[in-house]
């Protein structure tokens, strides 16, 4: 099976021996209880990536991001100096949803030189300052210079914007994000300005999902098309395997090797993937990125084909040989359900063939995440039905145990400082 | 005057114009969807052997200034991309296994 090296101990789970080897118990993924902490001790504490700088092109720009498991609506935005900032989208009069467009439940995105509450029409700048109170000798005491948005702290990471809901973050994003994922820095995202977003509501715990994607050991059983037409393409052991694993704190990531399916006779590939030379693993012909791309493989394995990094705690960036990227993230919406968001990132296309090679990748990302988000509300309704406590993972399925684990962690962490009587 | 919808050596695909040049990922995805595999497979087959040739049209032109005639060319080959999924992976119109999911393409570039 392995045509990689392993660790001494003979196997990733083993190379780490605070995980165990035992069952796992996915009651985190179906208590209402386990939810309600998890929202505290997770959710608001973590750093958590509410988008990319280019969201933000000038200053002005805004945009708001709604972060269903913590009840919040973001509002990010560039000031008149260019520096990011983050606010509770909500007006200090009198509470109303601040920046909102069509129904307060949708997006807003834009540029302003002030954001308007539409209810009684007090104003802010960017930097949050109140500017202007409607009738303002109507009021009591109130000193409108000290009116603010309420901030939230918010910090920029290799063009990904993150938030961080806890009133003083116990530690600063870049010493959150460590030293694996740190090592990404120079990669060129910036790059990649051309998006495809994805979204939808799935009927499972946000985990659930995210389990999917931390394992390749799912992908021949349920994905058999996505590999080829013919039966030696869907031979699992035709090129495909999680060949190198990495948990560094709270994140962890695997390294694939192949498929480089640009280097496959074309009786093994559908005739669309020959005519766009594209497909599951992206457009076959890279843009040129310079010769070092930091952080990536770092393993340096041969035919390394795709670096999965799962950024805690509910992000995960795919950066594949061929010169993309893809991120999903997973925010929950109660016990068992979430809304999932994908975004492909690619050089913009510079002629009709290269779109055309983009295209067939987004429309190929779309079938099989439909395969994925099928089997979910199964896995969730199974989970529940109580039939089984616990669950065995193999070897290749590390990242989904590091995951559980560290999700637990922290939420004993809160439990345990709540019981204290010092939670923060 | 001229009431072709395409470049005049693609005539012979003006016939699918009306069903299948859609802009949008989601006009894409509904039409697939509400077609039967006769309609998909026609289509298929009419289209796939001129792609590569249509590629090669559209291509003279940039992405940002492209003749209308081209970009309906442009949008039949989006079709063709959908349509390919069910004709040469699925064999039905659906994704197999995809249960009651739904994933919405909410942002793409264009054209």
């Amino acid at each position: 099976m392995a045509r990689f090296p392993r660790p001494a101990e003979g196997t990733w789970t083993e190379h780490h021996p605070a995980l165990g080897t035992a069952p796992v118990s996915f009651e985190d993924s179906i208590s209402p209880a386990f939810y309600e902490l998890e929202r505290e001790a997770v959710f608001k504490r973590a750093w958590l990536n509410v988008g990319r700088m280019e969201q933000l092109p000038r200053n002005g720009s805004y945009f708001t991001k709604q972060l269903p498991g913590v009840r919040a609506s973001i509002l990010l935005s560039r000031d008149t100096e260019g520096r990011v900032r983050a606010f509770h989208n909500v007006c200090r009069h009198r509470g109303n949803k601040l920046v909102w467009e069509g129904t307060p439940r949708d997006e807003a995105c834009g540029n302003a030189r002030q954001f308007v509450c539409r209810y009684h029409g007090w104003r802010y700048g960017l930097d949050g300052a109140c500017t202007y109170v409607h009738q303002e000798s109507e009021f009591f005491d109130l000193r409108k210079d000290e009116l603010r948005l309420a901030p939230v702290h918010c910090d920029t990471w290799a063009g990904f914007i993150f938030v961080n809901l806890s009133d003083e973050p116990r530690q600063t994003l870049r010493e959150f994000l460590g030293t694996m994922v740190g090592a990404l820095e120079g990669y060129p995202f910036h790059q990649m300005t051309e998006r495809y977003s994805f979204r939808a509501e799935n009927a499972s715990n946000w985990k659930v999902f995210s389990d999917a994607f931390q394992e390749y050991y799912h992908v021949p059983p349920l994905h058999t098309h996505q590999l080829g037409p013919t039966p030696q393409a869907q031979n699992p052991q035709y090129e495909f395997e999680g060949a190198h694993y990495q948990l560094d704190g709270p994140h962890r990531m695997v390294t694939t090797s192949g498929t480089h399916k640009h280097n496959w006779p074309p009786e093994h590939l559908y005739p669309a993937e020959t005519l766009t030379r594209s497909g599951s693993t992206g457009p076959w012909d890279a843009p040129d990125l310079g010769e070092k791309l930091p952080g990536v493989n770092p393993s340096g394995i041969r035919r390394w084909g795709i670096d999965n990094f799962q950024v805690f705690p509910n992000l995960e960036i795919l950066i594949y040989e061929r010169g993309w990227f893809v991120t999903y993230r997973y925010w929950p919406t109660s016990h068992n359900t979430h809304v999932f968001e994908g975004d492909l990132h690619f050089v913009p296309a510079r002629s009709v063939r290269e779109r055309l090679a983009h295209e067939y990748a987004a429309v190929t990302f779309k079938e099989y995440g439909l395969q994925d988000c099928g089997t979910l509300d199964g896995t969730q309704m199974g989970l529940e039905q109580g039939a089984f406590r616990e669950f065995p993972l193999n070897d290749q399925e590390i990242l989904v145990r590091h995951f559980h684990k560290t999700v637990g962690d922290w939420v004993d962490a809160y439990a345990r400082e709540r019981a204290a009587g010092s939670p923060r | 005057m001229s009431t072709a919808l395409l470049p005049p050596q693609f005539a012979e695909l003006e016939p699918w114009c009306a069903t299948w040049c859609l802009a949008t990922e989601p006009e894409r995805w509904a039409q697939r969807l509400r077609s039967s595999m006769q309609e998909l497979q026609a289509f298929y087959d009419a289209c796939f052997p001129r792609a590569e040739e249509a590629i090669a049209w559209c291509d003279r032109f940039p992405l940002d200034d492209m003749p209308a005639d081209a970009e309906r060319l442009l949008q039949l080959l989006h079709s063709l991309l959908m349509v390919s999924y069910a004709v040469e992976v699925w064999k039905q119109p659906e994704v197999i296994h995809c249960g009651s999911a739904r994933i919405d393409r909410i942002l793409e570039p264009r054209p």
